[in-house]
């Protein structure tokens, strides 16, 4: 079963979940595309190796793999639309448009940190833009998503929200809960499912009765799509309907994104639950970065040399963030009884 | 004997009425169901139906009397055969309602039930006597292990020993347990007696007490009780209470365990320590051993408990390796707290992690000459009151040590109870170190000075001691 591809064995043939036909992107919006998710990747492999030297600590979830469905899905909002996620979050806020810089300080606890190093890699935020976490309890970020949405509702804007979460998240009541007071109420909010198969050690197979997780809001009549998340074109199509669904005043939209972790699910896991072979498997021949890279070589949208340029001022990027996260000081120790009210 | 009518509380919250108007009159036959009188509150106007058969023998309470309180008698309803005159003034008739009359069922026969409507005193919650640790009989092995295997083989023990125990929660099959704690339970008893449980602790914590309820003995193990959050409600609301609620029909015998407090750097949502919360819970008992032996006793006895348990690790002593008596059944008394360190200057009360921060402590205390003894309470619900007050009127001083917040904490608890108990002989104020009052940082510098430290107990002993 290759991740990428929809999983219609869990559909009744009666009632297929709706399918976005591909809209082929400008060279613009593929290299932006490219160069967004490039420095997801590159962040993330950073973290790790900055992991294991000791400079990050606690839970650390890498979101290498998965880098199509945050850059898609933001290619589809506007000024003043609200993102919020799990814990596995450092590519949505990269996405967002927060300087890596922030968002690695925040990583090794430090005074410059997104949350002055209070939060942690789980929990981050930027009010600027608009993203609101950052959440480590498993299914919590569901109902504030159906929060804020409800905000631009009573605000009367026509701002959306995106509330990402997993195949494992998917099994919380409070999600369900939240699916049926947002059809009830119309509320602006994309449930975002970022399906990467596997919840730590436990594949949806052996968690959900329903697989098909598009299907999950059917009861509460949310209309739902499965969705090619390894590629970054079918993501932002299935956005853009969404979103364009939601702004309409409809109500809530649920998009499954079919993806996949490379990495463990933290930097502790064994990773037994799966072979080497199916890893492989996906990043030799779906891996969202390639197929973009191979596209804009094909398309010649730009030359082997130009995108050589891109990669290296990624890694510049990167470098940079590294660097400053390494030597910025620990937060005041002042800071421990800041915070608490206001 | 005539029956009093009693003003109805229309309520929960009612304590009076106005008596609006008597439907009925002296002399009247009355069935059950009759509307006899219509009563007033600020809220509403309400009728008051019979409950009983017979004659309205007298009305007590004219109409339009205001502010009458509830309870007080207003009519007064003879049985056939009856008259008015069997009505004798001063001698009061039987209440219609029952349960008003009854005698609390604790009360002693011999106690004279007081004349007037004075409130009884509470009765007081009976003490059980707990039994002092087993004897290890001379010679025995004992075995080094780490308190994750302590854990394991408790489990597995209680498994092989009662085929209605099985384990349930997060990743616990397959995975052998997200802290390893589970390692090998899904191997030797299969996957009908160890269950993976998709991400719902609302859920399983409700289906493992509705499969106690009907007499299974689930252990539930939550990943950490950080995610026990999500199902406190089934577990205070449906577990704790459910015994009380059906008069001891039907009670549940249910572990629920799991990593508690504080790891390293997993910040404020994973960090949290729960003592408090749960012992304060009626019905609940509580258990946090800090050493590997304790473990497997005593994780063995919340097993075969009849009541719901909170049972608080800390992977902080996962890998903490102890001697482990080797015998077939080794179980420990739930509520007896244990003397880690003999000493005679300072007593310092811990259990679980700050047990570390306390044992080293004591040893920092004596090398200035203070012998500080230190009791590792085990069980802090039921709490071993006795082992605390007894320790404490030979030393004089008490420290609290606890990674939890200070206010409503444990150590709260244990201050009061030595002040109920031991006033007399405090020669200082207890004092009590907890982790500060904030949610638990990230940042290694600030997660240090969240978390209590030795240096903190070491100068609170000393100054408990004037030293
Ligand atoms: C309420 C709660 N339960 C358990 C956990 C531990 N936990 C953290 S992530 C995770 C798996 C979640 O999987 P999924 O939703 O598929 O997201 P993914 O990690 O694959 O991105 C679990 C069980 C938690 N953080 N919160
Ligand atoms: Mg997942």
């Amino acid at each position: 079963m290759p991740a990428v591809k929809a999983n219609s064995n869990t559909q009744t043939s009666d009632d297929p979940a709706p399918s976005t036909p591909l809209i082929e992107f400008s060279k613009e919006q593929d290299l932006s595309a490219y160069q967004t998710m490039l420095t997801i990747r590159r962040f993330e492999e950073k973290a790790g190796q900055m992991y294991g030297m000791g400079l990050i600590g606690g839970f650390c979830h890498l979101y290498i793999g998965q880098e199509a469905v945050v850059v898609g899905m933001q290619m589809a909002l506007k000024e003043g639309d609200q993102v919020i996620t799990g814990y596995r979050d450092h590519g949505h806020m990269i996405a967002c448009g927060l300087d890596p810089k922030g968002v690695m300080a925040e990583l090794t606890g430090r005074a410059h940190g997104l949350s002055k190093g209070k939060g942690g890699s789980m929990h981050m935020f930027s009010k600027e833009k608009g993203f609101y976490g950052g959440h480590g309890i498993v299914g919590a970020q569901v109902p504030l998503g159906t929060g804020l949405a409800f905000a631009n509702r009573y605000r009367g804007n026509d701002n959306v929200t995106l509330a990402y979460f997993g195949d494992g998240a998917a099994n919380q009541g409070q999600v369900y809960e939240s699916f049926n007071m947002a059809e009830l109420w119309k509320l602006p909010v994309i449930y975002v499912i970022e399906n990467n198969r596997y919840a730590m050690g436990t594949s949806s197979t052996r968690s959900s009765a329903e697989t098909n997780l598009s299907r999950r809001g059917l009861s509460f009549k949310i209309p739902g799509e499965q969705v090619d998340g390894m590629d970054v074109r079918a993501v932002k199509a299935a956005g853009d309907k969404a979103v364009a669904w939601c702004r309409a005043g409809k109500g809530p939209y649920i998009l499954e994104m079919l993806t996949y972790r490379y990495r463990g699910h933290s930097m502790s896991d064994p990773a037994k639950y799966r072979t080497r072979e199916e890893v492989d498997k996906v990043r030799s021949a779906h891996d969202p970065i390639d197929m973009v890279r191979q596209r804009i070589l094909e398309k010649k949208f730009a030359k082997e040399e130009d995108l050589k340029k891109i990669d290296a001022s990624v890694r510049d990027l990167v470098n940079e963030a590294a660097e400053f996260a390494t030597h910025d000081p620990e937060p005041d120790v002042l800071e421990l009884f800041t915070d608490i009210y206001r | 004997m005539p029956t009093n009518i009693l003003m109805p509380a229309l309520s929960p919250t009612m304590e009076k009425g106005n008596l609006a108007k008597w439907l009925k009159k002296e002399g009247d036959a009355i069935k059950s169901g009759d509307i006899i009188a219509e009563i007033e509150t600020d809220k509403a106007t309400m009728e008051v139906e019979a409950s009983d058969e017979g004659t309205l023998g007298k009305i007590l309470i004219a109409e339009g009397t205001q502010d009458v309180a509830v309870n007080t008698p207003i009519a007064v309803i003879l049985n056939d055969g009856e008259d008015a005159s069997s009505i004798k003034a001063g001698e009061p008739a039987a209440s219609q309602k029952a349960a008003e009359s009854a005698p609390p069922a604790a009360a002693k026969a011999e106690a004279p039930a007081p004349k007037e409507e004075k409130s009884a005193p509470a009765p007081q919650a009976p003490a059980t006597p707990v039994a002092a640790d087993p004897d290890i009989p001379e010679g025995t092995e004992m075995v080094t292990m780490t308190m994750r295997e302590a854990l394991r083989d408790a489990m597995a023990e209680e498994m092989r020993r009662d085929g209605d125990v099985f384990v349930m929660g997060e990743e616990v099959a397959e995975y052998q347990g997200a802290y390893k704690v589970t390692q090998g339970l899904l191997q030797e008893f299969g996957d009908k007696r160890v269950i993976d449980t998709p991400i719902t602790e609302h859920g399983f914590a409700g289906l493992g007490t509705g499969a106690a309820l009907a007499g299974l003995k689930p252990i539930v193990e939550f990943m950490t009780f950080n995610f026990a959050m999500q199902a406190i409600d089934q577990i205070i609301n449906s577990a704790a209470k459910t015994l009380y609620m059906s008069g001891g029909q039907m009670g549940c015998s249910i572990v629920f365990r799991g990593p508690n407090g504080a790891a390293s750097r997993v910040a404020a949502q994973h960090s949290q320590d729960y003592a408090s919360w749960y012992s304060n819970i009626p019905g609940l008992r509580v258990i946090s051993p800090s050493t590997a032996a304790d473990a497997k006793g005593l994780l063995k006895a919340a097993i075969r408990d009849p009541n719901p348990v909170i049972f608080l690790e800390n992977e902080m002593l996962y890998g903490h390796s102890g001697q482990v008596p080797k015998l077939d059944d080794f179980v420990l008394p739930i509520g007896k707290a244990k003397i880690a360190r003999a000493g005679k200057d300072v007593t310092i009360i811990s259990w679980s992690n700050g047990m570390n921060y306390a044992l080293k402590a004591a040893d920092e205390l004596a090398k200035d000459g203070i012998e500080a003894e230190v009791i590792d309470l085990r069980t802090l619900k039921p709490m071993d009151t006795d082992t605390i007050i007894a320790s404490v009127k030979k030393t004089g001083r008490a420290v609290t040590v606890e990674e939890g917040w200070a206010q409503s904490g444990v150590g709260a608890e244990i201050a009061m109870r030595i002040m109920e108990h031991a006033f007399d002989y405090l020669d200082a104020p207890v004092a009590r170190i907890t982790g500060k009052e904030v949610p638990m940082p990230y940042a290694a510098n600030l997660e240090k000075l969240a978390l209590p430290s030795v240096a903190e107990v070491v100068e609170a002993a000393k100054a408990v001691c004037y030293r």
